[in-house]
């Protein structure tokens, strides 16, 4: 009977260190091919009633508007109908701070819906999305409509060369080069204004000019990152970005007006993430991926919103500082 | 239409572009379609065969598909040449079938007793299209090579897509700068009716000029 006992006892422990191990793995999965995202299980956070983030953590599901048809940043792939890019990165990770949970399945809260440019501002006035992330940068007109939280990236009008040009690595490098952009576009008025003694060729359109970089009748293409990123994406072997950009496009993520709630915990989350390192992973794993080497994160732009009944008198360049955080959230919208 | 009057000497330029890029490829065009024509008129059928496929392949191509071939494909197959000598090819090439399936209709007019008559003073092939049959075809089908070069002029403002500034995208430029398209582009047509106008004019006067006084 005593041996038994003991039997009994072993077995006891050899069980609760197998549900212990199960315990662990279930949360310490990785999934292949998971890439940037980290093995930490966030607890469920809590929010004031009322606010944007308890209306949809008690709904359980966030809807974001992103990009399908920009590589790098928000772009369905065909094959498994998944966005991927880095919007849909930074997306997942203000989700994380709204719904808690693991890195691994927040894409299960996360509901995407295709933003296009122009029907942005509609999605977010309509409430058809609770927040866009979707290449859309920061300006005044449209502050006029919708709020920006962040930016996130600063994107700009960088340089698109062959694989194998280690020549040009600059604008100014352009004085004297074949250069090529698209007819009364605003990156060609910045080089005719920057570079005048580049040797401009204008097309109607910028797949025109990577043929014709491609055929070598010019050295280098001009204009957006992100119009750039897509046809290094195409040709990887072919075409490299120079990765020194010269103009700056911010890129935020706009939420409803008037709702600084949503958009102070935003750029609360932001912050997180840059000083976690999970934005820099973000990164790697997606415009990284297509040869644009990792930034500093920008900084937040926490601007007075002119939603709330108050004028907008915001600077462009962010100069309105990251004082009176709380403050703000006591500003009533119906 | 003060946005016409400030940018004037650049509307000009245009126009100045826009009649070069027109009275050069006519000029091919014209060398180019009368010899074509006598080739799908020849006794000879494998020149009727290059002829007619000449025509019917450019011919029956948007001029802008044509344009892109030249500067975008043919490159890959080693002929690269600048994108005004392109834009000149590609508009004589298209033009030169207009002119080649007028100026045949113009031989079918002149009536089978003249070649006939030409043959039988013993006149070969040749001499007989240029010194008897080609100078009555030429002479009936004046008015719509007038109207082919009208065509050609309005046809040449597709050169700005392959980087060849002409007077439309003078136009548009101005447009640009100073977001007012409407007066920029009125005064387009009026620069492009005071080339076409005079056009009109001098293919009536070269009508009267070579008619044949019967």
């Amino acid at each position: 009977m005593r041996r038994y006992r003991w039997l009994g006892a072993v077995l006891a422990v050899v069980a609760m260190t197998a549900a212990a191990c199960g315990e662990g793995d279930d949360d310490g999965t990785v999934s292949p091919g998971g890439g940037q995202s980290s093995d930490t299980t966030l607890a469920r956070p809590t929010f004031p009633g009322g606010t944007t983030m308890a209306n949809l953590q008690s709904r359980g599901r966030i809807v974001v508007g992103v990009k399908y048809d920009q590589p790098g940043l928000g772009q369905r792939n065909p094959t498994n109908n998944r966005v991927e890019g880095f919007d849909v990165e930074i997306a997942k990770l203000i989700a994380l701070g709204i719904f808690g949970g693991s890195p691994n399945d927040i894409e299960s809260k996360i509901e995407f819906r295709e933003a296009t440019t122009p029907n942005r501002e509609v999605f977010i006035e309509n409430g058809t999305v609770d927040m866009v992330v979707a290449t859309y940068t920061i300006n005044d007109a449209r502050k006029q409509r919708i709020d920006f939280a962040g930016p996130y990236y600063i994107a700009g009008q960088d340089i698109m060369v062959k694989r194998d040009n280690n020549r040009i690595r600059g604008v100014n490098d352009l004085a004297g080069t074949k250069t090529c952009s698209v007819r009364n576009s605003t990156p060609a008025r910045n080089i005719q204004e920057r570079v005048p003694q580049a040797d401009l060729t204008l097309f109607d359109q910028y797949s025109d000019c990577v043929q014709a970089l491609r055929d070598g009748r010019v050295e280098s293409v001009t204009t957006d990152n992100s119009i750039l990123l897509g046809f290094v994406a195409a040709s990887p072997n072919e075409f490299k970005i120079v990765g020194n950009k010269f103009t700056d496009e911010p890129y935020g993520i706009g939420v409803r007006r008037g709702d600084d709630a949503f958009r102070n915990f935003i750029n609360d989350r932001l912050e997180a993430i840059y000083a976690s390192g999970e934005w820099a992973r973000a990164f790697e794993a997606t415009l990284g991926r297509l040869g644009i080497p990792v930034p500093t994160p920008p900084r937040v732009d926490r601007y007075t919103s002119g939603g709330a009944g108050a004028t907008t008198t915001t600077a462009p360049g962010g100069a309105t500082t990251t004082t009176t955080v709380a403050a703000t959230t006591s500003t009533t919208r119906a | 239409m003060s946005v016409v009057f400030d940018n004037l000497d650049v509307f000009l330029e245009g126009m100045r572009r826009t009649l070069e890029l027109s009275v050069l490829s006519f000029a091919i065009a014209m060398v180019l379609g009368t010899i074509v024509a006598g080739f799908r008129v020849s006794p000879v059928p494998p020149l009727r065969w290059a002829g007619t496929t000449y025509v019917e392949l450019v011919r029956n191509t948007p001029l802008l598909v044509l344009m892109f071939i030249m500067v975008f494909g043919f490159p890959s197959i080693g002929l690269t040449y600048s994108y005004y000598v392109s834009a000149i090819i590609v508009l004589s090439a298209y033009t030169g079938t207009f002119v080649s399936e007028t100026v045949r209709s113009g031989i079918n007019a002149v009536s089978t007793g003249q070649a006939e008559a030409a043959r039988a003073i013993g006149l070969t092939f040749p001499q007989t299209l240029s010194l008897v049959v080609m100078p009555q075809a030429l002479r009936t089908v004046v008015a719509p090579l007038g109207g082919i070069f009208i065509a050609l002029l309005k046809n040449s403002s597709l050169a700005v897509a392959i980087n060849v500034p002409e007077l439309t995208s003078a136009a548009e430029d101005i447009g640009t700068a100073t977001a007012s398209f409407i007066p920029a582009y009125l005064g387009a047509a009026a620069a492009y009716l005071m080339l076409t106008v005079p056009s009109g004019f001098a293919v009536a006067w070269i009508e009267r000029k070579v008619a044949i006084k019967r």
